[in-house]
């Protein structure tokens, strides 16, 4: 499978002189001596992230890690110090202005924080703003604009203004507004974090419901290890701006490869984020209590085997057995992993 | 003996003074002297070592009189250059004021009267505000006072127009670049705080006061500051989240001026366009002076003739211009704030 979208040994440095410093980072020097010594804040750090189509990348990290700094990169609101940003194989550095403005009309779009919507337009004028910047007729606009606005939820709320929605309905107008842009590729910054929790829920599922039909490639940004884990199909984990761990979310949290992720992923609700596919083992018996699919929770399985610690799964995916699940591993595998007393396995 | 002379022999500069010894012309003291009637006193035993002073002492020094005349030489001789490139640009001012005023003047009271009252109630879409605006007018009427109302009205559209015509681009401009912002912003705060008559000088040095577009240059230069201000605040002031969704959607910068930027600002600036109506109508009233046309040609005739009566109520009849704008374009700004914010 090719990436859809790669970065490729990406630096960003915040200063005026930011390519002449992009050296000094190349050879070891951190944030705080660059910003001491130049003046100059370190934004990224050597990125290397292959995002695959039809997948959703999560990119997780404190505040001020650079997330924001890197989905940024994507479609170029923010110039790179260094390194190479490509979509379909193709550089997007070596676009000129107006091939640059085609790729965001037409190959990326964006979901912001704030929704950052037209706050003199309408909701539908909003959601139809993609296709009339690109000039298409009043026809195929509304058509559009009113198939996402209902697609989201927002059927009948057409004519009111931003101003009159609750966030979480602005937000679905900002979503409803990257889907009318009809492109593969979608950018959400935080997109969700200034929701309360049960409209972010809410969210969070109609995204997937739409991710279910629309196949997209997905970069979205939280801060937020729940939401992470939820939505994640690659997670990628950054601070100061480097990344210190990527890969299929299940296996970071199984496998910590940093003192900064276990902290991340101590205070989480194990049991309800990972799946019987991560824990199982291969099959060795021949003496099983029962069939389980492999993408049930662990608190699901719980709750089914009472608590019982002996009992001893078949587990399969899509009508085939693919390894087994004791349950005395399963209890291992909720204890959380801290670097200090647990020696790695 | 004058007071400086011991510091120009210790200098030793006699020798240079004296060669160039001439008549001088009148000193500054003179001139007031002349001018206000003020007393010219012995003065004090150690004067200030001013140029009229030192003078007295050497010849060859200038007189300040000699600088007020230099400049006034060096305007003349530019003023040839000037008036070359000036006129014919200016030369439309004359014609849009006089056309204007015709117009004003020409229709008669019955068409004009019911043609303002729907331009209130298209701009300000309030009843009560078009019924004020309906008995000011009817009032002026009523006073004999219609015409030269009209006369300061029709200065006050021209002039506005110009101003936003003008206005919004250079604010525009400015909001793109600090640059700009840089140089301009001195500039408007000059046209700002120098004292009206002090502009009013070099116009008239340089267009015949029969020229209608003298006073309106002094009207559009006065008034046009806070529409330009309010123009680059306005721009700058558009969330910077929205921009940035702007250009997240490749939007051209057309498109984002027009459909982003424009429409964000448009509050602020109509706001800055009700100020420079307000401002405009001042300085017509202090351009009657140059022979602008209107209520504050009557405001000077009570002045210069000490009537009281026909001074009085000509400056009633522009406090209530004044109020019947302000209604109108306050009306107007608070109607396009309401589509905003509308719960
Ligand atoms: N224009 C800029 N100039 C200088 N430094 C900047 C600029 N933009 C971002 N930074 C710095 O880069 C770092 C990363 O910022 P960024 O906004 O990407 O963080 P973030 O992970 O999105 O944080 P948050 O969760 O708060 O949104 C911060 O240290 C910030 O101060
Ligand atoms: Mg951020």
């Amino acid at each position: 499978m090719t990436a859809k979208v790669s970065l490729r040994g990406l630096y960003k440095i915040f200063g005026p002189n930011d390519a002449a410093m992009v050296d000094h980072v190349k050879t070891g020097m951190g944030k705080a001596t660059l910003l001491e010594k130049h003046r100059h804040v370190l934004g990224l750090r050597d990125i290397n992230v292959d995002m695959q189509p039809g997948e959703i990348t999560v990119i997780m990290g404190l505040s001020g890690s650079g997330k924001s700094t890197l989905i940024r990169h994507l479609n170029r609101l923010i110039d790179p110090s260094a390194g190479e940003i490509l979509v379909d194989g193709q550089d997007v550095m070596k676009l000129g202005q107006s091939a640059l403005r085609d790729l965001r009309q037409k190959q990326m779009s964006m979901v912001f924080q704030k929704f950052a919507l037209l706050p003199h337009k309408t909701v539908l004028e909003n959601a139809q703003l993609p296709l009339s910047v690109q000039g298409a007729d009043k026809a195929t606009c509304d058509r559009e604009g009113r198939k996402w606005l209902a697609r989201v939820g927002l059927e009948g709320f057409e004519d009111r203004y931003p101003a009159q929605l609750s966030g979480g309905m602005q937000q679905r107008v900002g979503i409803a507004r990257a889907l009318t842009a009809n492109t593969d590729i979608m950018l959400m910054d935080e997109a969700f974090s200034a929701l309360d929790p049960l409209i972010r829920t809410d969210m969070q599922n109609l995204l997937l419901e739409l991710q279910k039909e629309l196949h997209k490639t997905i970069v979205f940004i939280t801060h937020d290890l729940d939401e992470a884990l939820k939505l994640a199909d690659h997670l990628v984990i950054l601070k100061d701006g480097a990344v210190v761990q990527q890969g299929e979310p299940q296996s970071i949290l199984l496998a910590p490869s940093d003192p900064y992720i276990e902290d991340f992923v101590s205070d989480i609700n194990r049991a309800r984020v990972l799946r019987v596919r991560s824990v199982m083992g291969p099959i060795n018996g021949d003496h099983f209590d029962g069939e389980v699919d492999a993408s049930r929770n662990l608190e699901d399985m719980i709750a089914l085997t009472g608590g019982d610690t002996n009992l001893c799964y078949r587990v399969t995916d899509g009508g085939e057995v693919v390894g087994q699940l004791d349950m005395k591993d399963l209890v291992k595998a909720l204890v959380p992993r801290v670097s200090a007393d647990v020696p790695p396995a | 003996m004058a007071a400086y002379d011991g510091v120009i022999d210790g200098l030793g500069l006699r020798d240079w003074c004296d060669a160039g010894k001439e008549d001088a012309p009148m000193s500054m003291a003179q001139l007031l002297a002349q001018s206000g009637g003020g007393e010219t006193s012995n003065g004090p035993a150690l004067p200030f070592p001013s140029l009229d002073v030192l003078h007295e002492a050497c010849g060859r020094i200038g007189q300040t009189r000699d600088l007020t005349a230099g400049i006034e030489q060096g305007f003349l001789a530019v003023r040839p250059e000037l008036k070359l490139v000036l006129d014919p640009l200016t030369q439309p001012l004359s014609w849009m004021l006089d056309g204007t005023l015709w117009l004003f003047q020409a229709t008669p009271w019955w068409i004009m009267i019911p043609v303002l009252l729907l331009i209130s109630w298209w701009v300000s879409r309030s009843a009560s505000v078009t019924a004020f605006v309906a008995s000011v007018l009817l009032f002026f009427g009523f006073i004999d006072h219609y015409e030269v109302a009209m006369q300061t009205l029709s200065i006050v559209f021209v002039c506005t127009g110009i101003s936003i015509l003008l206005g919004v681009p250079i604010g525009i401009g400015m909001s793109k670049s600090d640059r700009a912002q840089r140089m301009i912003v001195p500039i408007l705060d000059l046209m700002q705080t120098m004292p009206t008559f002090v502009y009013l000088i070099p116009l008239i040095f340089l267009f015949s006061i029969t020229e209608s577009k003298i006073y309106g240059i002094a009207v559009i230069v006065y008034a046009i500051v806070p529409v330009i201000r309010l123009t680059d605040l306005g721009i700058r002031l558009v969330d910077r989240d929205v921009m940035e969704a702007a250009d997240a959607f490749g939007l051209t910068a057309w498109q984002k001026l027009t459909r982003v930027q424009l429409p964000l600002a448009l509050p602020n600036i109509m706001a800055g366009v009700n100020q420079t109506i307000m401002m405009s109508l001042a300085m017509v009233v202090i351009a009657s002076m140059i022979a602008a046309p209107g209520l504050g040609s009557l405001v000077l005739q009570g002045i210069r003739t000490i009537d009281l009566g026909v001074g009085i109520i000509a400056g009633l009849g522009i406090v209530l211009l004044a109020v019947i704008l302000d209604r109108v374009s306050k009306a107007a700004l608070a109607r396009v704030d309401n589509t905003r914010k509308e719960h």
